[in-house]
C-alpha cells in the first residue's frame, strides 16, 4: 500500500495538469483527476506489474475524460469557451500574457478530441511517442500524424488566415 | 554518404527534441536551405513553449486536499456510511434473504442424470431446429464421418439410428458442448419440414435410466439412459408420436451395441 503512495503521489501534479488542459473547468478537472486517483487504488493491483505506472495512470485519466466528454456533449451542456466566465478557464489571464493565453485555451478547446489529446501528452506532459500510443491505445504512425495535424491546426487557429500556407516535405512515411 | 530523405516524422521529432545526433544534425541542415520549413517547425517549437507555459502553474498549486492519496485510500478502506443508508442497508438485506427463501423452490439444485441431458437437449432444440442458415454441420451423406466424430469425442462407440421407417429423414448433427462435456446432436425432418433433434452423451453413472417425458415451452421430449449413454429426443409434435420414436430409438440402439 505504501508502494502504492509512493509511486502515484509525486505524478499528482501532473496529473492535474493535463486534466485542467482538457477540461477548462478547474473543480471539474480535479473531480476527474479523484475519479482517476479512486480507480488507481481499487485497481492497483490488477495493473501489469512490468508496465509503467504513469502511462497507466494517464491511461485511466484519459479514457475517463473522454467518457465524461461524450456524456456531457449528449446532454447537450457544452460551452463554447468564448462564453465561459473568465474565472472558470484553465488558468486566469494576468495583465500582459493574458490574450495569449485566452488564444491557446480557445484554440485548444476547438480542436477535435483525439488530436488535443496527443499534442498536450507529448508536447505538455513529455511523454515519448511510445508512450502516448500506449495511453491512447493508438499506433506510434497515428500518434505522429495527429500530432502534425494537431499543430498544424493549432497554429492556423492562432494565427488567422494571414499566414503562408504551410509547406511540408512531399515525403511521408510509408509504413 | 547520401542522407535519407527528411520526413514530416523528423520534424515533429526536431520541434520535440527527440531526434538523435546525427539525425537531428541532418535535419538543422536541411532546414537551412529551406526557409518556409524552417519558419514552420520555428512556429511550432514556439506553440510547445506557449503551451507549457500556460499549464506550468497548474503542477506547482499546492494539491487539494480532495487529491490527498492517503485519504482516499483511508476512504476506500472504512466505507462510513451514514445512519439512514445503513438502515436502508439492513431493510434491504431482509428483502433479499426473504426473496431468496420465497425462491428456494424454483431455483432448485443443478440438474442430474437424465434430468440434465434432457434439459441440455432442450436447449440446443431452440437453438438449432429453428436455424435456417445451418441447422447441422455434417450432413446426412456424411453420417459414417459423423459416426466417427461422436465415438472420438464421446469415447466410446456411437451409431446414427435411422428414423426412415418413421418418416423421419436425417438431415445430419454437429457436436455441441454440454455442463457435462461433449454430445453428439443429430437432427430428423419429415416431408412436413417438423424438426427433430437428439442429443446422446455418456452419462456419470453406468447402467440404464427408465424412459421419462419431459416438457420445456413448446418442446417436449424423452430422455433415458442405456448402457451408460444418454439420449433424448426433443420435437414440437405431439408427445405421443415422439414417444413411440424414442422407443423405436432406444429398441435399435439396443440391438446394435
Amino acid at each position: 500500500m505504501s508502494d502504492m503512495i509512493r509511486l502515484i503521489e509525486p505524478l499528482i501534479p501532473a496529473l492535474r495538469r493535463y486534466a485542467r488542459a482538457l477540461l477548462h473547468n478547474p473543480t471539474d478537472a480535479d473531480d476527474l483527476v479523484q475519479d482517476c486517483l479512486e480507480r488507481a487504488i481499487s485497481r492497483w493491483h490488477q495493473r501489469r506489474t512490468d508496465g509503467d505506472v504513469r502511462t497507466w495512470l494517464y491511461a485511466i485519466l484519459h479514457n475517463l475524460a473522454v467518457s465524461q466528454m461524450r456524456q456531457r456533449a449528449r446532454r447537450g451542456s457544452y460551452m463554447p469557451v468564448d462564453d465561459a466566465p473568465e474565472a472558470t478557464l484553465a488558468v486566469a489571464p494576468s495583465q500582459d500574457d493574458g490574450l495569449l493565453q485566452r488564444d491557446l485555451t480557445a484554440a485548444l478547446a476547438a480542436l477535435p478530441e483525439e488530436q488535443r489529446s496527443v499534442l498536450l501528452l507529448v508536447s505538455v506532459e513529455g511523454l515519448s511517442y511510445a508512450e502516448t500510443a500506449q495511453v491512447l491505445a493508438i499506433p506510434i504512425g497515428t500518434v505522429m500524424s495527429r500530432l502534425a495535424r494537431a499543430r498544424d491546426r493549432m497554429i492556423h487557429l492562432m494565427d488567422g488566415e494571414n499566414v503562408a500556407p504551410v509547406k511540408r516535405p512531399l515525403l511521408r512515411r510509408v509504413k | 554518404m547520401t542522407v535519407r530523405p527528411i520526413t514530416e516524422d523528423d520534424l515533429q521529432a526536431f520541434v520535440d527534441e527527440r531526434l538523435e545526433a546525427t539525425r537531428r544534425t541532418e535535419v538543422e541542415a536541411y532546414l537551412a536551405c529551406h526557409p518556409d520549413v524552417s519558419r514552420r517547425v520555428e512556429r511550432m517549437r514556439a506553440l510547445g513553449n506557449d503551451l507549457r507555459g500556460v499549464f506550468a502553474p497548474v503542477a506547482v498549486e499546492p494539491v487539494p486536499a480532495q487529491l490527498n492519496l492517503a485519504h482516499l485510500v483511508e476512504a476506500r478502506r472504512r466505507p462510513r456510511l451514514p445512519a439512514w443508508q445503513a438502515a436502508a442497508a439492513a431493510v434491504l438485506l431482509a428483502l433479499g434473504g426473504l426473496g431468496g427463501w420465497g425462491l428456494r423452490g424454483t431455483l432448485s439444485p443443478p440438474m442430474i442424470g437424465v434430468d440434465a441431458l434432457a434439459q441440455e437437449a432442450s436447449a440446443n432444440y431452440s437453438v438449432y431446429a429453428p436455424d435456417h442458415m445451418r441447422p447441422v454441420e455434417l450432413a446426412a451423406s456424411e453420417s459414417d464421418e459423423l459416426a466417427r466424430w461422436f465415438s472420438a469425442r464421446l469415447e466410446r462407440r456411437v451409431g446414427v439410428p435411422d428414423l426412415s421407417s418413421s418418416g423421419y429423414r436425417l438431415m445430419g448433427g454437429r457436436l455441441v458442448a454440454t455442463p457435462h462435456g461433449p454430445a453428439g446432436l443429430l437432427m430428423y425432418d419429415d416431408h412436413h419440414g417438423t424438426r427433430l433433434v437428439m442429443l446422446m452423451r455418456p452419462m456419470a453413472q453406468p447402467g440404464d435410466v427408465p424412459m421419462r417425458e419431459h416438457r420445456s415451452g413448446s418442446a417436449a421430449g424423452y430422455a433415458w439412459a442405456q448402457d451408460g449413454l444418454g439420449y433424448s429426443l426433443v420435437g414440437a409434435s405431439d408427445p405421443v408420436g415422439l414417444h413411440t420414436l424414442a422407443n423405436e430409438i432406444r429398441r435399435t440402439t439396443a440391438t446394435n451395441t
